[in-house]
């Protein structure tokens, strides 16, 4: 079954911008689906109709079955939205917040007292109930929202940014509970962020949106197989000693460490064996860079540099005529 | 279909009791300022300069301000819950807790506007109280009186909602009540009777709505009115389905909520 289907989705704002250019998408019933793109590109704006907070100017989405026009209210029972932006009242106690939404959401006050005890304790906030909502910590304000978005239980739960401005600590948290809800409940995940490495542990499947077009979409695996270089760090004793060995494009980065760049899948012996052989003793290992995050700015900057090219085109083309 | 009708149910009783429960947990700048008010006009109106006038429309003066003083409470408070309510709704963006749940828009309006009414006629038994301690009235006509507050309560619930949806700014909140219902109020024959006003005047003060509520309400109270009873409930009526109809097309189109 299919948790979310997006056909020919389009949004022109009312200043003219185009923030949707007809977007097709499908994300699979259990799926942890990452939406990723730079700001701008068009993920709230998505995530803004699917959820009926932005009306959209062509198109059609379906939520788990329903089609968000003609089964309004069926559509949005299956939704969850833990949006980017703080929105609920601040003068509210975390407790009351929780049980409204559960009544918005039909849920009768008995069943719902149950509920956002469970979730309250669940994302670790059940001491501050009756606390108001402006009191909490950044994180604490996440992890509201996070409760108040699973009270009623739904099938598909988006998160726009959930980690955004959220310490290590607490960030590691939220993805182990993610991960519970995802596996034990089967609940479907959208999460959108700007921290790859979260997509990349996290999510099985990957949209890239860029000026509101996915110009991507597959498995992390999938994506990362495209990815043609990888780039590691090594620390050694002899800097000198490594930038001098043949064969291998090895770079400085600081006084005890090298990087290089090797094709992807490349064994790495060879370059430890000539590394030996010029008497380099290397103590540590370590990809560069999160390698969905390199193969997302190639991606992206490609994109910018194939529309700068398309524009200077017309530019010349304009002047020829 | 029936558990959809349930679920609403239950999403409209968790308006209404939020709603209540929001105008109680600051009653001092709610409830308190209109029984204030009430008094100061008892003791202002009705005591000092009313015991220099004999009578209006053959009542005693205080008696005659009675109503048009409860009405003015209602109608006040009516309006700025819910503007105040949804206007703070939309600006703290909390409004989308309502926009994403699976509950209608008949549901999100009959919701704001019952808590309008909660604390309009909360606020109309508190300054009756208030006001009841100066006079000896009792209603003589117990169900108009009380019908006549419930569709006044409900119209102006309607017109602070419709006020909340367009603003921008607390300015814009602010603008109507100051501008447009004081006056209207103050001119709807509160502290006094039409019939002491030149025809002209008497024709211009036909065009005010306000002018309805409160008679129709001192018909209640009094037993006499300067307008036929019908007519206030026929004005009542027609502003309540015309400012209802608008408030559900704006909520249909989501405007000044979505983009």
């Amino acid at each position: 079954m299919t948790a979310l289907k997006i056909e020919q989705l389009r949004k022109t704002y009312d200043g003219g911008v185009e923030a949707l250019k007809g977007i097709d998408l499908s994300v699979d019933d259990g799926s942890f689906f990452a939406v990723l793109g730079p700001n701008g590109a068009g993920k709230s704006t998505a995530i803004g109709i699917i959820c009926s907070l932005v009306n959209k100017t062509s198109g059609r989405v379906e939520v788990c079955g329903h089609d968000i026009d003609t089964e309004r209210e069926a559509a949005k029972a299956n939704i969850g939205l833990v949006p980017q932006e703080f929105n609920f009242s601040v003068f509210e106690p975390v407790e009351s917040i929780v049980m409204n939404v559960a009544g918005y959401n039909g849920i009768k006050r008995s069943v719902a007292r149950h509920r956002t005890e469970h979730y309250l304790k669940q994302l670790d906030l059940w001491d501050k109930r009756k606390v108001p909502a402006r009191n909490l910590s950044g994180g604490m304000k996440r992890r509201l929202m996070i409760a108040r978005a699973l009270v009623h239980e739904p099938k598909l739960l988006i998160l726009d940014e959930p980690t955004a401005g959220v310490d290590i600590e607490i960030r590691r948290t939220m993805w182990e509970f993610l991960t519970r809800i995802n596996c034990d409940n089967g609940t479907t995940i959208i999460l959108t962020t700007h921290y790859l490495e979260e997509a990349e542990a996290l999510c099985r499947d990957v949209a890239i949106i860029d000026h509101g077009e996915i110009v991507e979409q597959g498995t992390v695996n999938e994506l990362l197989s495209r990815s043609m270089m990888e780039t590691f760090v090594l620390d050694v004793d002899s800097t000198a000693k490594a930038r001098a060995v043949s064969g291998f494009d090895v770079r400085l980065r600081n006084d005890d460490s090298v990087e290089f760049d090797v094709p992807k899948g490349t064994a790495l012996n060879a370059v430890f064996q000539t590394l030996t052989d010029a008497g380099v003793s290397v103590s540590s290992l370590r990809n560069k860079e999160n390698r969905l995050e390199a193969f997302f700015l190639r991606l992206v900057q490609s994109q910018r540099d194939e529309s700068q090219d398309a524009s200077s085109d017309s530019v010349r083309l304009g002047k020829e005529s | 279909m029936m558990a959809r009708l349930m679920a609403e149910r239950v999403a409209f009783m968790t308006i209404v009791r939020k709603e209540i429960r929001r105008f109680m947990r600051i009653w001092v700048q709610t409830i308190t300022p209109p029984a204030i008010n009430a008094i100061l006009y008892m003791l202002i109106f009705g005591g000092l300069v009313g015991s220099r006038i004999s009578e209006m429309d053959g009542v005693p003066y205080l008696d005659f301000i009675v109503p048009g003083v409860i009405m003015m409470g209602i109608i006040i408070n009516s309006y700025a819950n819910v503007s105040s309510s949804m206007f703070v709704a939309k600006m703290q963006n909390f409004i989308e807790e309502l926009v994403v749940a699976p509950v209608s828009n008949v549901t999100i309006l009959a919701g704001f506007i019952v808590g309008g009414v909660a604390r309009g006629l909360l606020v109309g038994i508190l300054v009756s109280v208030v006001a009841f301690l100066f006079t000896n009235l009792s209603p003589m006509h117990p169900i108009v009186t009380l019908s006549i507050a419930i569709l006044t309560s409900i119209m102006f619930s309607l017109g602070g909602f419709m006020n909340a949806m367009f603003a921008k700014t607390f300015d814009d909140i602010s603008i109507v009540p100051n501008f447009v219902l004081t006056p209207l109020t103050y001119l709807g024959g509160i502290f006094y009777s039409i019939t002491v006003l030149p025809e002209f005047w008497q024709s211009v003060s036909k065009l005010n709505p306000v002018l309805y509520m409160i008679n129709g309400f001192r018909y209640g109270i009094l037993g006499s009115s300067d307008i036929p009873l019908w007519h206030s409930y026929a004005v009542i009526l027609v502003f309540i389905a015309v400012l209802g109809a608008t408030c559900l097309t704006l909520l249909n189109r989501g405007a000044g909520i979505k983009q």
